[in-house]
């Protein structure tokens, strides 16, 4: 089943003067019809102002699309009777982790979003608890986040969304301002949630490293999807990406320049070790 | 220097303090500053003392972190104590120029600054040992018959619980701006009063702007969190008075009832026995 349908979405941001009159209108969105099904680990790409982030908070319910539907677990984004159920389904975890933890104890923050939902005190605790061995951050359970490093509070506003039991999870951005070992924790909590949890990710990033794993990835571009595919299928075309002010991952900019050079390498070679294959196939 | 403000700040530990109920925190609190004000006399203070000095020990905190806290308000302590050194008439102590010290200013000059110290000391002893999410919880419970004023309780009590999360946040923030700007050569040091606060303004600018994002990233947060006001939202650490919470009642009348004792009683024994 698909958990997230999107259809022609299109968002625009209106600036207006101080009467209100509209000053301009700036399409942040254009047009984006994708499918992301229940259980996927699901990449979205692209560089600064793509759209990408604007896209990320429709899923959420935070922005309505101004032209188009977007179905996230079957519910239209635009009925406000939904609204809740919508949040609760599609959690979303954002870029700074500092301005989205509520909580001065680890164990409150968490326990936030069920508190919201109405949860019975005994469940909340469970979850809290289920939620903090799955980031594995329970033994951080009574600490203040000021104390925490950036990949720890990032893993904690995680197993905030996650005590909410959704179903898929929307991160905005997650590691862009933590150091490479918060990023390497972070991704590794993320893939971990996906496999043993079954949670449906939707990372939106502009880290290559950390997409090589998904299992579809969506490229966006001045608010379209440009490419859409498996990574191999995306990263095999390095012109495309480039001309989009994209990287590659280094292993597969190696081997893309090698092909350049004269060697008959394949296209879209993810990792280090399928590249040493296929340069010993060669010899 | 501004991170040594531990007003606000919750102090990790595990204590007796710490478990009681934070209703009995806020009314204890209350009580003990008002009984600071209404006893007059030197043995009053001593049982003021005393009791302070009974609940720091209980509650874990080491006395140097409340002291810490202290350093951020000696200015306005000292403001105090010089105005009402220098400026209540009566019979004259010392003569300096045209500056008169009293006996009574003297009087109330040490009675201010021992005021102070303790309900500062006081106050830093609740939200060291109460989350601020305790705290919060505690308020909105003890306002609650408010509501029936259409006073915003919850509103109120959230809006208080989120200014206390960021204000590490925004002091170390503070800090990262005022090391930026001198860098590049901004004073922050010398000169006057005036060219000092003028110095602040640039400082005050991009902290502005930058609270205001993150208000505004904190909003986007809590709404993806459903939080949606106060109706239909559970606790996840309600509040329960246990037995300990009641006892915390009782020493607090103890000590309440002392203060009276103290205050009326206290003069006339002392007066019988002379």
């Amino acid at each position: 089943m698909d958990i997230i349908r999107s259809e022609h979405v299109s968002f625009d941001y209106i600036r207006r003067d101080e009467e209100g009159n509209v000053e301009g209108i700036t399409r942040a969105v254009d047009d984006v019809s994708l499918r992301v099904k229940q259980g996927d680990f699901v990449a979205i790409l692209g560089h600064n102002g793509s759209g990408k982030s604007t896209f990320a908070k429709h899923l959420n319910a935070l922005l309505y699309p101004t032209e188009g539907t977007l179905l996230v677990d079957g519910k239209d984004t635009k009925d406000a009777e939904e609204i809740w159920n919508i949040r609760q389904s599609a959690g979303m975890v954002f870029q700074n982790p500092d301005n989205q933890i509520i909580g001065q104890v680890v164990e409150e923050d968490v326990g936030f979003g069920p508190e919201n939902m109405g949860i019975p005190t005994e469940q909340i605790w469970e979850r809290v608890e289920e939620s903090l061995k799955a980031v594995g951050m329970y033994q951080y359970r009574k600490h203040s986040p000021n104390k925490l490093s950036g990949g720890q509070k990032q893993r904690v506003s995680i197993a905030g969304v996650l005590a909410m039991h959704p179903k898929c999870i929307v991160l905005d951005e997650p590691t862009a301002m933590l150091d490479p070992n918060g990023r390497k924790e972070v991704i590794r909590a993320i893939r971990g949630l996906n496999m043993v949890e079954n949670v449906t990710i939707i990372l939106i990033t502009h880290y290559m490293e950390e997409v090589i794993d998904a299992d579809r990835i969506f490229v966006m571009d001045g608010g379209r999807v440009a490419l859409e595919g498996t990574p191999k299928e995306v990263f095999s075309q390095v012109e495309k990406l480039r001309s989009m002010r994209l990287d590659v991952p280094q292993v597969t900019e190696l081997a893309f320049e090698l092909k350049k050079g004269g060697l008959p390498l394949p296209d879209g070679i993810l990792r280090k070790e399928e590249l040493l294959e296929e340069l010993r196939k060669l010899r | 220097m501004l991170r040594e403000i531990t007003i606000g700040q919750y102090y990790q530990t595990d204590s007796v303090i710490h478990r009681l109920d934070p209703r009995v925190k806020l009314v204890a609190t209350i009580a003990y500053i008002v009984s600071l004000f209404i006893v007059n006399q030197v043995w009053g203070y001593i049982l003021a003392a005393l009791f302070l000095a009974m609940v720091i020990k209980l509650s874990n905190v080491p006395f140097s972190y409340m002291i810490k806290g202290m350093r951020a308000v000696i200015l306005l302590l000292m403001i105090t104590v010089i105005f009402n050194l220098f400026l209540t008439p009566g019979e004259v102590l010392i003569s300096l120029w045209k500056l008169h010290i009293t006996k009574e200013g003297l009087k109330i000059a040490i009675m201010m600054a021992v005021r102070l110290t303790f309900l500062i000391i006081g106050s830093s002893v609740m939200t060291l040992t109460t989350t601020p999410n305790n705290l919060t919880d505690g308020l909105e419970a003890l306002m609650k018959p408010l509501k029936v004023f259409k006073v915003p309780v919850h509103e109120v009590a959230m809006m208080m619980s989120i200014a206390l999360r960021f204000i590490p946040i925004l002091l170390e923030e503070t800090d990262k701006i005022m090391k930026a700007q001198i860098a590049r050569g901004a004073d922050f040091e010398s000169g006057n009063l005036m060219k000092k606060a003028k110095a602040m303004v640039p400082l005050l600018v991009p902290l502005f702007i930058s609270a205001f994002r993150r208000a505004n990233d904190l909003a986007m947060a809590m709404e993806a969190r459903c939080y949606r006001g106060g109706d239909g939202r559970t606790k996840m650490k309600p509040l329960i008075y246990q037995k300990r919470d009641y006892i915390g009642y009782i020493v607090l009348l103890l000590y309440l009832g002392l203060c009276v004792c103290v205050g009326r009683l206290l003069p006339v024994v002392l007066a019988a026995f002379i």
